[in-house]
Parts: structure tokens; sequence; C-alpha cells
């Protein structure tokens, strides 16, 4: 849905050209999951399939809660339990994993795809398929692990944050089915301020280390968690600490790219001075025949 | 509930415990996340297993499953011990002061008047007060005489010490004094605890007694009729709360009255147990209004033909012996006592103990017929499923109808919640193919058998042919029409008692409420308790305001809460004895100097002044509660901690009486029940939030989220058997034995019971052979085929078993 024409895009992958500048005023938007109220029930899961038609396969149990697994083409959010000890208690920590739509997004810096990824005004990075090459850049390129290329059609697929209810001034399906409100879903002024009051809550529970996670690394992101133990993300099934765009993005839109496009020009230059010195490639009678066999099914 | 979902709000405490109502009532539990972000409530969690409830929990014990009345007794210890009980509120609403006879004992396990060989109380008249010479209990407002019930209470619970209750339910001391601390604070009044169960408290062979232990404390606390207090079942199935204001046992007629027994041939027998006579002075006793109530339902069911000359067609009514519950229809199929079953909205084959009887039971009626609106289990007990079903359809020769029904989206009606709230439910989509409503389905088949009558007559015709079927479509009635049937309308004109020259009520004017019921044929209702839902001003169950003018968490105009409209029953009681609140934080109901007034319905006569001194609990004769029941409860009137039938341990209190001593047990059961030299780990059954009972597993997006059947096992328990996550294990009771994989967790830890470390296993319900999720073994092939002592709710929750690693099972064969 997003091409140039919209007057919505920040940003858009492997593009030179200048989004449209007029808008300027749009809303930061930001859904707070807050794991402290979260009951792992799922119901986010179930209406992310509902609302985006996924149908995701009928899959095992591999002795878990973790159902399905992981992320998937089908499955743009999954929760994730952990069992954490401290000392005689213990914690289950269970977190809504999905894309975390980073203000500076590592999957759209490293696409190669002109507007297979784009960036929203309001901060929303979304995927365009009919843009998408299959390249997998974009899975490298995030520091959550969140994209996943289907086997299918050979497209990147993750979490949309509902861009298409958010643009009609709905809340993301998830918020809209999670029964305790653990999912928010606003302007990202509004969430941080929200975020504070429940800090606070927590800290008045003995959660000392209690916060919010919006990291500084990819500029902030426009899905936050408030944590119990801010100080340790990486309890939540491994949430990145310090999550930052791999330097292999930098090194590849960066130093590389000239390098790369030298090569490219080399390449094409040696090819012409290939061709002017020993001429066409000839097709010789017995290479048709062997074609020809070939089409028909003879051939080896 | 005796409080409402949007009242959990108002809490300063929550206990969940003997339910897990984060997983099994999701949306439900939005008040406990309520009360804890903006009322600063804690949660405490109590469960054999650290569920997603406990995930949010501020504090979380371990139990035993089984134990939960020695955990609530040594509460109750605690708060007597230690002066945090609302001493006010106990003296004057509980039966704290009245003396008890001498007869009632309590002595090695057993309560006076046992009788070994029918294993029942037959004796129970010591389980009564002392009365004087005109019927009123005597009572000592000192509390000093030791008959005092208080002081019985006292003497019955001191044997629950923090270390018997350890040594019972192995919580570890700390954990259950710190738990103890915490509902102590909620004896003052300006705070308040909410209790939260459900079939963790219910499925047991002291289901009821469990309950009861909560109601206990929560008097003793005076948390009764307060907001944020009460005692809350959480109700599993929509509409089970109204299946069971409509009469769920089988010895019930709606409204919680009772059928009649063989021995009560006539109405004067029947009524004789029922005037219901105050036993203090000027209370309200309302269950004086039961022939009312009575004679009301009976002109509902029989209409012209109930008249005051056939004694309002009592001979109608089935007479019982004993109670047909689910435990004794299976018993009797499996005996070869039954010739068809229908079996409505009940997957018979997943929800009855011991799969094995459930299965050699239908095998042997001549005709099933199943109205559901999915393929079930029980209409498939005949295919071969592989070892999931592993039966030879060649010898079974029941004859299986199925009639496909609509769903709850695909018809019309009422559906009543946890809150007694009765709300309509519009239809939402049409059926798919042939589908007919379960209404339509039984308005056909009662024409038939009207017909059939009519046409053969038979040995008592008269109860089908004169049965009221007074619908515009008589085939498939309208869900509007029943329910104003249920409300009730005057059936002749009504003159006002007040002013007989005025009417009260015209012919045909729908009830505006069972107060204007009658005794003498002039009005007829359906459901005393449901009268108001339909009135003249429309049908209130269509109500959705979404306004509470109080922020109480009242939502007055929202559907209709029976009965009277009110959301917090015995709300009376959040006034002190004066009529003031007991405090300001929890007003709720009080006396304004001419009429009790507050954000809800009170539940009392409205104008009826303080210093009457009428109690709060109006619809017993004392007026008052009861820690001590009387003779209402077949196994006690106080709750005594008793052994799992499957038990684990030999009852450290009383080792000669381990289990419940009057629990039914069928003959043919006689070798069902596990011992722990050969089933050494305890089991409890549980639900997943992902999945809603046997239904979902037909729903692509709840198979996806919990695909598979597992068992949920501790490190200890998986590394002595050598088991990893994911590993096939069977798990074996004295029925039978299941496959599953393992889920090896640190959420299930081994406890201390009895001195010696105990594992605790948890199966899930929801996993059987036909729907989307991958095939499994139907878990109550596992549980036993008992029930609780009151009301033969099956001990689904503690058994025993034994668990191996083993093979994957073998892919069962494919079914046309």
């Amino acid at each position: 849905m997003a091409t140039m024409q919209s007057l919505d895009i920040r940003r858009r992958s492997a593009s030179t050209e200048v989004p449209p500048q007029v808008r300027q005023s749009a809303i930061q938007v930001a859904k707070l999951i807050d794991v402290s109220k979260c009951i792992g029930c799922k119901a986010c899961q179930a209406a992310c399939l509902e609302w985006n038609d996924l149908k995701a396969p009928i899959g095992y149990t591999d002795g878990t809660y973790n159902n399905p697994t992981d992320l998937t083409p089908t499955s743009w959010t999954v929760m994730r339990f952990t069992e954490y000890e401290k000392g005689d208690d213990l914690e289950w920590l269970i977190r809504k994993d999905g894309c975390m739509h980073c203000d500076d997004p590592g999957c759209l810096k490293a696409c190669p795809a002109p507007g297979a990824i784009v960036q929203y005004t309001n901060g929303i990075v979304d995927f365009v398929s009919e843009n998408c090459i299959g390249c997998g850049y974009c899975v490298k390129g995030c520091p959550f692990n969140v994209p996943r290329i289907s086997k299918v059609d050979r497209k990147a697929y993750k979490c949309t944050l509902c861009v298409d209810r958010v643009s009609v001034g709905q809340a993301p399906a998830c918020a809209k089915a999670c029964p305790t409100q653990a999912i928010y879903f606003g302007s990202k002024e509004d969430m941080i301020v929200h975020a504070e009051h429940r800090i606070a809550d927590l800290k008045s529970r003995g959660f000392e280390k209690a916060g919010l996670y919006n990291p500084p690394g990819v500029g902030g992101t426009h899905v936050m968690y408030v944590l119990n133990h801010a100080d340790k993300p990486s309890l939540y099934s491994g949430l990145p600490d310090d999550p930052r765009i791999s330097p292999m993005v930098g090194l590849w839109k960066g130093v590389m790219k000239p390098i790369s496009l030298a090569a490219i020009a080399f390449a094409g230059v040696f090819g012409f001075l290939h061709y002017i010195t020993k001429g066409p490639n000839e097709v010789s009678d017995t290479d048709e025949r062997k074609a020809d066999d070939l089409a028909k099914g003879k051939g080896a | 509930m005796t409080n409402s979902w949007n009242d959990i709000k108002n809490t300063d405490l929550v206990l969940v415990m003997g339910g897990n109502a984060a997983e099994a009532h999701p949306c439900g539990f939005k008040w406990v996340v309520e009360a804890k972000a903006n009322n600063g409530a804690k949660l405490i969690v109590v469960d054999p297993r650290f569920t997603r409830t406990a995930a949010v929990a501020d504090v979380y014990a371990p139990i035993r499953p089984g134990t939960d009345i020695a955990f609530l007794s040594g509460v109750m210890r605690y708060l007597l011990g230690n002066n945090k009980i609302h001493q006010e509120y106990t003296k004057a609403y509980t039966n704290a002061s009245y003396l008890v006879k001498p007869g009632f004992k309590f002595e090695d396990g057993l309560f006076s008047g046992f009788d070994e060989g029918r294993k029942a109380y037959v004796d129970r008249s010591g389980w009564d007060y002392e009365f004087d010479e005109q019927g009123m209990a005597k009572v000592d407002e000192t509390l000093q005489d030791p008959r005092c019930v208080i002081n019985l209470l006292k003497a019955h619970v001191e044997r629950y010490t923090p270390e018997m209750v350890e040594r019972i339910c192995g919580t570890p001391k700390d954990k259950f004094l710190k738990i103890c601390e915490m509902i102590g604070t909620t004896s003052t009044s300006d705070r308040t605890m909410t209790s939260m169960y459900a079939l963790g408290w219910t499925q047991h062979t002291t289901g009821a007694q469990n309950i009861r232990s909560m109601a206990m404390i929560q008097l003793l606390l005076g948390n009764m009729g307060m907001p944020g207090g009460g005692v809350n079942a959480l109700r599993g199935h929509s509409n089970v709360q109204g299946i069971t204001d409509l009469a769920l046992l089988s010895t019930s007629t709606p409204g919680y009255l009772v059928l009649p027994t063989e021995k009560e041939t006539t109405y004067a027998d029947y009524m004789k147990s029922r005037a219901f006579k105050p036993i203090r002075p000027g209370q309200t006793s309302f269950w004086q209004n039961y022939g009312k109530f009575f004679v009301s339902q009976q002109k509902s069911f029989f209409g012209a033909a109930a008249t005051k000359d056939n004694d309002w067609a009592y001979d109608y009514l089935p007479k019982f012996d004993v109670g047909y519950d689910t435990l004794k229809i299976v018993d009797m199929m499996a005996a070869g006592q039954m010739n068809g079953l229908f079996c409505q909205g009940l997957n018979l084959m997943m929800a009855a103990p011991n799969k094995t009887k459930v299965q050699a039971g239908l095998s042997k009626l001549k005709w099933l017929v199943v109205i559901d609106p999915l393929e079930t289990e029980t209409a498939r007990f005949w295919e071969n499923h592989g070892e999931f079903n592993n039966v030879d359809p060649k010898a079974i020769q029941t004859e299986v109808i199925v009639l496909p029904t609509t769903t709850f989206a695909e018809d019309e009606g009422s559906a009543t919640n946890s809150s007694r709230v009765i709300m309509w439910h519009w239809k939402a989509a049409e059926g798919p193919g042939e589908v007919r409503s379960d209404m339509e389905i039984m308005s056909d088949l009662f024409s038939r058998l009207k017909t059939a009558y009519a046409k053969d007559g038979g040995a008592f015709p008269d109860p089908i042919l004169n049965l009221t079927w007074n619908y515009s479509n008589p085939h498939n009635p309208d869900a509007a029409e029943v329910l104003k049937e249920i409300n009730g309308y005057a059936v002749e004109d009504v003159p006002d008692p007040a002013d007989p020259s005025k009417l009260l009520l015209r012919a045909g004017q729908l009830l505006p409420n069972f107060g204007v019921m009658r005794d003498d044929g002039k009005t007829s209702g359906g459901c005393w308790i449901y009268t108001g839902v339909y009135t003249e001003a429309g049908n209130m169950s269509m109500r959705r305001d979404a306004s509470d003018p109080t922020g109480k968490g009242v939502f007055p105009n929202w559907g209709f809460a029976w009965p009277a409209n009110r959301r917090v029953l015995y709300n009376r009681a959040s006034a002190d004895p004066n009529g003031k609140p007991w405090s300001e934080r929890k007003k709720y109901v009080w006396w304004n100097g001419s009429r009790w007034t507050g954000p809800d319905v009170p539940d009392y006569a409205p104008t009826v002044a303080p210093d009457k001194a009428v109690g709060p609990f109006i619809m017993n004769p004392e007026g008052t509660a009861r820690l001590f029941a009387r003779a209402a409860m077949p196994d006690g009137p106080f709750p005594e901690h008793y052994e799992p039938m499957d038990a684990y341990i030999a009852n450290p209190l009383h080792p000669k009486v381990t289990t419940n001593p009057v629990v039914r047990v069928f003959a043919a059961d006689a070798n069902a029940f596990g011992k722990p030299d050969k089933f050494p780990i305890v089991a409890t059954s549980y639900r997943l939030t992902e999945h809603f009972h046997y239904w979902t597993k037909n729903a692509h997006a709840n198979a996806v989220l919990q695909p598979e059947l597992f068992v949920e096992m501790g490190e200890r328990l998986a590394a002595a058997k050598g088991v990893k996550d994911g590993d096939w294990v069977e798990v074996t009771s004295q029925r039978g034995s299941i496959k599953a994989k393992a889920c090896v967790t640190k959420r299930l830890r081994p406890i201390m019971v009895d001195g010696k470390p105990c594992d605790v296993l948890g199966v899930p319900i929801h996993y059987g052979f036909i729907g989307l999720t991958r095939k499994a073994h139907p878990m109550n092939v596992l549980t036993p085929p008992v029930g609780d002592a009151s009301v033969q709710t099956p001990e689904y929750k503690a058994f025993l078993v034994d668990v191996k690693k083993t093979t994957p099972p073998a892919q069962s064969p494919a079914v046309a």
C-alpha cells in the first residue's frame, strides 16, 4: 500500500528519492507491552492470526508453552515463556515477541530493494511485498531477529503494527484483544507517561529495577516494554540488552557500497572489452540440436 | 458469585485458590489487574502449579492437590488465635454466639451420628442449636459458653497448626504464615479480600466444604456483603450459571427449589419441612415464601391443569429416590440398566471420569442421541482411533443419532454470567446446513411425544399432555417468549392487598418482581429468582447502559442481575447494626433515617429500620450467617480435612478415617482407587487458556496456539525418570494410562508432605481424538469415578499416578 504517492512515508528502502516533506506533524505512535500485566493468554496471537488472515500450520508441542515455537511468516507475534529462579522464588517471565518498529530500522537500512521496506511518518515500519525480492537482508539487518522469509513466495513477513487499522484510527488487533490491558496503544509520548505510572507501581511492589525498554541503540522503538527487570532485558527470552544494527549493514551500505559499485562497473567494462577483443559467443549447430532435445525432454 | 466481576476492582486483596483465573477466565481477570493497578491490591495465588495467574501474583504458595481444607482451617486458626477477625461483624451477623446441642461431637475424624454400615451420618439431630420453649435458638452474647459456635470452631481448627498445614499441604510454613498475615489485614472495616475460585475447589470429594471454609473465613473477616469482598465462583461455560439457576442438579427445580422425594407423596408432606419459621425473634426468613415460588412454578409448568384442588398438579412432578447425577448415569449405563441416552451439549466421553467405564456404558446402550454443534468423541465413541480409542466397532451395537445444532452465535436468547447478570445475545449468523437450534429440536421432540401420548395413552400421560406450551410457534418458540414465561405473569387480576378496590396486577401482566408472587394460583413464574428480567418495561436482559454512576462497579442498567437486579448479595452487611457503613471507604448500602440506600439494590426489606434488629442474612431463619452449618451438609457442620479417594498419605489428623467417610462409592468401583505404593505421584487436571474445554480443538487458531497434549512435571521427577522436554511419557493411574509429551518445568517443585518429598504432575483436559489438534488420549482415562459428598462433582483435581518414559503412540488408522 505504500508507494511514493503516500504522503505518510518518512523513509523508503534503497531509495535516494526524498519522500514528500509536507506532512511533518504526524504523531509518533507506540505500542506499550506491560509484561507485569501480561498473563500469557495468547489472545494477541489469536487476534493477529484472525485480523491478518494468517493460516499458521498446526504444529506440535515441544514441551513448553511456546506455540508456535518461533516467529514464522504466518505467525507475526508469539509469546515467549521463561522460568526465572531468583533465590527461592520463581518468576514466570512472559514476553510477547514481534517487530519492535525501531525508529532507526536495521531492516530498512539493509534492504537493497527499492521501496520494499518503508517507515511511515508515525514511526511504523512496514514491508511492501510487491517490492520485496526475498533476499533476506532484512533478517540480517534486524537486531531483534524478527523478519521471516516465506518458503511459499520468497517474501519477507513480520508484524505491520496493524498499519491498516492504525491508519483509520483503530488500535492494533493485539491491543484490542488483550483482556488485561497489558498492551496499550497510543502516541509514544502518552505511552511513556503511562509506563512511568506502571513502573512506580512495580517499584512499590519490590521490583526496584523496573523500567521502560525503549533502546537508544536503534533510535528507540515504537513497540516498548515495561519490564520488572529492566536492568536485565535478556532474561526475557533473550530480548537484546543493547540492540544495535549489525555493523555489516553499515559496512554494506557505507564503505562497501562504492567498492561494490566499482566492482560492478569493472565487470561491465571488462565484459565490453572482452566483447570487442574476442567477439560474441557463437552458437553451433550441435548446441542447437542439444537444446531442442532438452526442450523435448529427450536430453540428459 | 456473591459479588460481581466488576466489583473485584474494589478489593484490597485477591486470593486466587481453587482456581486459575488468569488462564481459565482471562477476560474477567482484567478486574484483578484493575484492582492491582488502581486500588493498590495485592494478589495471592495458592495452587499446586505455578500458573499464569501466579505469574502476575505478589505472593505464590504451593499446595498439594486436595488439601485446601487443611490450609483454610489453618487460616481460621491463625485469624481466631491472633484476633484478626472482625469482632463486631462476627458477633452480630453470624451464628458465633449460638449454643450447639450437647449431642454434637467430633471425634477421630467423625462427627456424631455416623452409621458405619450405611456410610452416612444417619442421625444429624445433634448438629443443631439448642432451642428455648418458643423454638428460638439459644445464644450467649458474651461468647463465653464453651458450646458457643465460635468456641467449638476454635476447638475444631486448633489442630491445624502451621506445622500441621505444612505436613498435610506441603506449603512451607513461612509462606503459609505470610499469607495468613496478609489475609488478616482485611479484618478491619476499611479493607476487604475477595476470594476467586472455580473447579479447583469444587472437583473434590470435599468440594462443597472447600467453599464453605472460605465462606467462614470471609465471615470471620467481615468481608461478606462488602464491596471487594465475597466468595466468588468463576463459572466456566457461557451460561453455566443459567443452567444452574434453571435446575442443574437432578434433584432441583428452577430457582433452587427442591424436587420432591419419593417419601413426600403429597403436597402437604412436601411443605411440612418447608415452613421455614424464624428461629430467632423478628427475623425475615425469606424462604417462608417458598410456597409462592413453588405454586407459581407449577402454574408455569402446567397452566390451568394446576389447581388448588389437585395441589397444583403436585402429582405431575417426578419424585426422586436417589440423585441421577452424571456419575450415577454412567454407572447405570455400565451396569446395563439404561436403554437410551440423550447427550445434549455434553461430551460425556471426555467430561465424565474414567473414560473406560463411560466407553463400556455407551456400548451397552441401544441408542444414543447426541445433540451438539460439533463432532464429539461421544458421537464417535464406537470408532477405532488406534490406541487413542481402541475399540472394535463390530462389537458395538449402539445406534447413534447426531442432531447438529446451532452454536451460541447462531441463535438468540439469554445467558447468565458468573456475576448473576442475565444478558441477551442476538443471532450473529445463520447456522450451516441443516442445523436447528436446541430449542427447535426439543420442541419437535416434545410435540412428537405429546402426539404419541395423546394417541396411545400410557401409564400416566397427564404431565405430558398438560404441559404448558403457549408459544406463537410451538415448533420453534421465540426465546423472548420463553424468558417471559420464566419471568412470570399474572394469570388473573390480582387485587392490591393494601387496598382491594385497586388492582395490583391485571391478568396477563408480566410480574415486576418476585415479591408479588402468590400461592393461590393467581401468578405464574418459571424461576422466581429471574422475576424482573422481563417486565412490562421490556426485556431487561437487553439493557446495555455502560454507566456506573457511583464508580463502585455496579452498572445497574446493564442487563439484569438476579435476584432483583442486585449486584452484591447480603449487602445489608456492609453497614453496622445501626445501619452506618462500617467505613467510609467501603460504604455501599446504609440506612438514611427512613430507608436503606446506596449504589446497589439493598438485600433487605427497604424500610425496616436498624433498631428492629433484623439480621442481614435474610434467607436463613436465624437471620445470621452460619459458621456452623447445622445439618445442611451431609459431611459435617464444620469442614474437615479428608484425603482424596486416591489418598497420598494416611490422614495425619485421624489415620482411621483418611477419606471423606460419606462419599458415595459404587459397588462396581470398589477397586477403582489407587494407592501410593503403586502410584506415588500426585496428579491434578486443569485447563489451558488457549482452549475451551473440548470445543476449541475444532478451531484453527486455538489449535495453532496449543496443538498437542502434554503433561507437566517438575525437574526432580523428570530427572528421576530420565525424561526431557518433549519426550513421550506414559502416565498410569488405577483406571488406565495415557501417553503424552513431557513438559519439564521449574513451576512444579516437589513439596514436603508428611516429611517426604512429593512430586506433582499436571494434565490438561482438552485433547481427544476428534478435532484439529493432534490426536491424543482423552485424559479422563486417568480420573477416579467418585464425586463430592454433597453434590457429586467428580474428583478430577486430585488423584494418584505413576509416570515413565515411553515411545510415541503408533499412528492411528485412518477413519472414514
